[in-house]
């Protein structure tokens, strides 16, 4: 056993946090909330280049700074902060002690050490090959190695997860199972190790061939395999936000999982069948058969699709049960309206449960269909689809966690409350907008990365409808909305662990309101419907699902005749 | 709580809510209808893409579409010097990516069916069909024969949509569509 003063007891919420484990989840946070700083301003300047009548950037600054953008949000901010996550899930909820510290710093340094090596070679202006890299593209060397590194501090990290979840257990600081988040964290660490040694299969070569020890690496084995890292490194985001969306209604709401059985299943189903999706970016290429390309685009028969639709319908469902135990029950949505509408931290993640359904979920579907991507592939429209799953979804709901996560860890009170409020709503609804306007311009055949559609120095060019020019115009407006939610959030983060005032009341709207009654023993008998409002919401999202899918079929069935 | 252990030792055995198994057989219907539609696509459907590739170098894809043009050449592109290539209908046609150009012109008829070749000399590049916005992935050292049909007349443009360096975005070809 640890000796106790390694540990303090939250004053919040009463749990034993592990000292080594508070530093590691403080500085993994802090560095994530950097780097989604720097991306961040990337991202601005990319947003403002393709606006057309903006036009920001030289062509040379605008494939650096959207290479850049990409890495440093895509891939630094969101695992680094995946790794505070992690360290909170496993020692904090489990009341242990954190596995080997020293590893955890060690990957710690490998991760920002990595990341700053590849920012300088992008930076150097020799390496603007994208986030994809995509071989014979070259970039230097230490571009390559500065992600590895990354990565094998990220393997680090969770090593470190695994080894404090066999300590708790070992130790018995918990009774039973792992609670439903460290469970959901449990399959994000998972699925992080098959999709960093994907990353360790592909880039190792790649690094050798960039040096000069390779003659030649095959462009469509290089596709196959770097995806099994590049969309597998996605599918640890929604496993991580899926498990911080548990988190946070059992914070706000003192929710319960309407059936453990039913939520751990569809974890497990993600790590059974997301890997699968490497075949997503791979179905307009030649070379691959329509068998592999159907199997594998959509997860066997879609059955990570069903594990998204399951969490879609039980994380609302169980603040819905919540809501209507603490007696929200007038008519279908009281328990909605009733809702702390004004805390960050439920705002961001009501609109992040919402967004990342409708907008990044349905449209991930349509354009994984192995025909419909014909007619979106590599046009805007894709990134538009990121934005909605990656920023909508995973941003907000680690942004929304940090609301109730940082006052909390370093005891200090937001400094700016008010600004708070509505940072939610200007990033969510501003990076909404920007999803809604690139997969507008994308169906008219807008293409992604690329710095000039009036195409002026083209020998022959194409002009775009009027509409595409006017929706990368709106992009460009929505982006600064979102850009301004960016940095009131930035800043309220940097600012509260700085000059935060010590709080000195016992906080309690901060606390994880407590569990109203054993909630499943008296509403969880299979004959009641005990959330109706929940089930509407998804019958009004199945419906959107069904008419956007098939009007994509029937655009399709209007272009030439392929075969 | 989620952020406890589940209170009751035996989860497994507790009893689902109804609403959550009525969610989870519509999800499942769903699912299998998603999955079912792209096979029935490739029984009913006219927009499927092939799986007949090759593996080929670029010297001699380049070879092959020099010759091609050459055979069936017609005008220049305006002051370009860009060959406009006007095949016969049915046959076999073909079309280069290179940094930066798509080459060369192709006029092709109306409802008349054809073989089109496509390849990369050297990086990859997206070959993006506009207003149809029809997209592919072209490969170096991989060709790839994509039968299409044009069903309406006009002028098309071909733009890269894969990245593909400095010049990526003056990267611009050009499809006739003719009615005779």
């Amino acid at each position: 056993m640890t000796i106790n003063r390694d540990f303090r007891t939250c004053p919040d919420t009463g749990f034993k946090i592990h000292l080594p484990a508070d530093k590691l989840i403080k500085w993994n946070a802090v560095s994530g909330v950097v780097f989604l700083m720097i991306g961040g301003l990337f991202g601005i300047a990319v947003a403002l280049t393709r606006w057309p009548a903006v036009h920001l950037l030289p062509a040379d600054w605008f494939y650096l700074a959207l290479t850049a953008h990409g890495l440093d949000v895509l891939l630094v901010w969101l695992i680094f902060f995946e790794v505070a996550i992690l360290y909170f899930a496993s020692s904090v909820l489990l009341g242990s002690r954190l596995a080997s510290p020293k590893a955890a710093w060690a990957g710690y340094w490998l991760m920002l050490i990595g990341a700053v090596m590849t920012n300088i070679a992008v930076l150097r202006g020799d390496s603007s090959v994208m986030f994809t890299s995509y071989v014979p593209m070259k970039a230097a060397p230490d571009f390559y190695l500065g992600i590895i590194l990354f990565a094998v501090g990220a393997l680090l990290a969770c090593f470190v997860f695994f080894g404090t979840l066999v300590i708790a257990k070992q130790e018995k600081t918990y009774e039973g199972s792992v609670p439903l988040v460290t469970f959901g964290a449990t399959v994000a660490a998972v699925i992080a190790v098959f999709t960093i040694a994907a990353g360790a299969i592909i880039l190792v070569p790649t690094l050798l061939w960039s040096v000069g020890y390779i003659s030649h690496i095959d462009t469509l084995m290089y596709k196959v395999v770097w995806w099994g890292m590049g969309h597998s490194s996605q599918q640890i985001n929604v496993a991580a936000h899926i498990a911080v969306w548990y988190a946070l209604a059992a914070i706000l709401f003192g929710a319960k999982p309407l059936s453990e059985k039913v939520s751990r299943t569809a974890f497990l189903l993600y790590i059974l069948f997301l890997q699968l999706a490497s075949a997503h970016h791979l179905l307009v290429e030649p070379g691959l058969s329509s068998e592999y390309k159907i199997f594998n685009t959509s997860y066997a028969i879609y059955l990570a699709v069903l594990a998204s639709m399951i969490h879609g319908l039980t994380v609302p469902g169980s603040v819905e049960a919540a809501q209507r135990k603490k007696g929200f029950n007038k008519g279908l949505f009281e328990w909605l309206r009733k809702a702390p509408w004004g805390n960050p931290a439920f705002s961001g993640f009501a609109l992040s449960v919402v967004m990342f359904g409708f907008l990044g979920g349905i449209s991930g579907v349509m354009m994984g269909t192995e025909q419909l991507n014909i007619i979106i592939h590599n046009t805007i429209y894709v990134p538009g689809h990121f934005h909605a799953t990656v920023v909508t979804g995973t941003t907000l709901a680690f942004m929304a966690l940090a609301y109730w996560l940082v006052p909390t860890l370093w005891q200090k009170e937001l400094v700016l409350p008010g600004l708070a409020k509505w940072q939610p709503y200007l990033f969510g609804i501003g990076m909404g907008l920007v999803s809604v306007f690139m997969m507008g311009a994308g169906t008219l055949g807008v293409p992604r990365r690329h710095w000039d559609i009036n195409f002026a120095d083209a020998v022959m060019g194409y002009d775009f409808p009027g509409a595409a020019h006017l929706m990368m115009g709106l992009n460009g407006m929505a982006a600064l909305m979102g850009a301004l939610g960016g940095a009131i959030f930035i800043l309220n983060m940097v600012g509260t662990i700085l000059w935060g005032k010590p709080k000195t009341k016992a906080a309690e709207e901060e606390a994880p309101a407590p569990a109203p009654e054993p909630v499943v023993a008296t509403y969880g008998n299979a004959g009641t419907m005990a959330v109706p409002g929940t089930f509407t919401l998804a019958m009004v999202f199945l419906v959107s699902f069904v008419l956007y899918y098939f009007v994509n079929w029937k655009y399709l069935a209007g272009v030439w005749p392929l075969s | 709580m989620s952020i406890f252990p589940p209170e009751q030792r035996i989860w497994w055995k507790e009893p689902i809510e109804r609403s959550e198994i009525l969610w989870v057989v519509i999800a499942l219907v769903w699912c299998l209808i998603l999955f079912f539609m792209m096979p029935y696509w490739h029984i009913v459907g006219e927009q499927n893409l092939t799986n007949e590739a090759y593996r080929i170098k670029p010297e001699a894809f380049a070879k092959r579409t020099e010759a091609f043009a050459e055979k069936y050449k017609v005008r220049e592109e305006g002051d370009t010097g860009i060959p406009v290539v006007r095949p016969p209908a049915g046959s076999d046609i073909y079309m280069l990516g290179r940094l930066w150009e798509w080459w060369p012109v192709l006029e092709l008829q109306k409802d008349k069916t054809y073989r089109l070749h496509l390849s990369s000399l050297d990086w990859q590049h997206g070959f993006s069909l506009l207003p149809e916005n029809i997209n592919i992935q072209v490969h170096p050292d991989y060709e790839m024969v994509i039968t299409i049909k044009p069903n309406r007349s006009g002028e098309y443009s071909v733009v890269c949509n894969e990245f593909c360096g400095i010049g990526h975005h003056t990267m611009v070809g050009k499809i006739y569509v003719v009615d005779k």
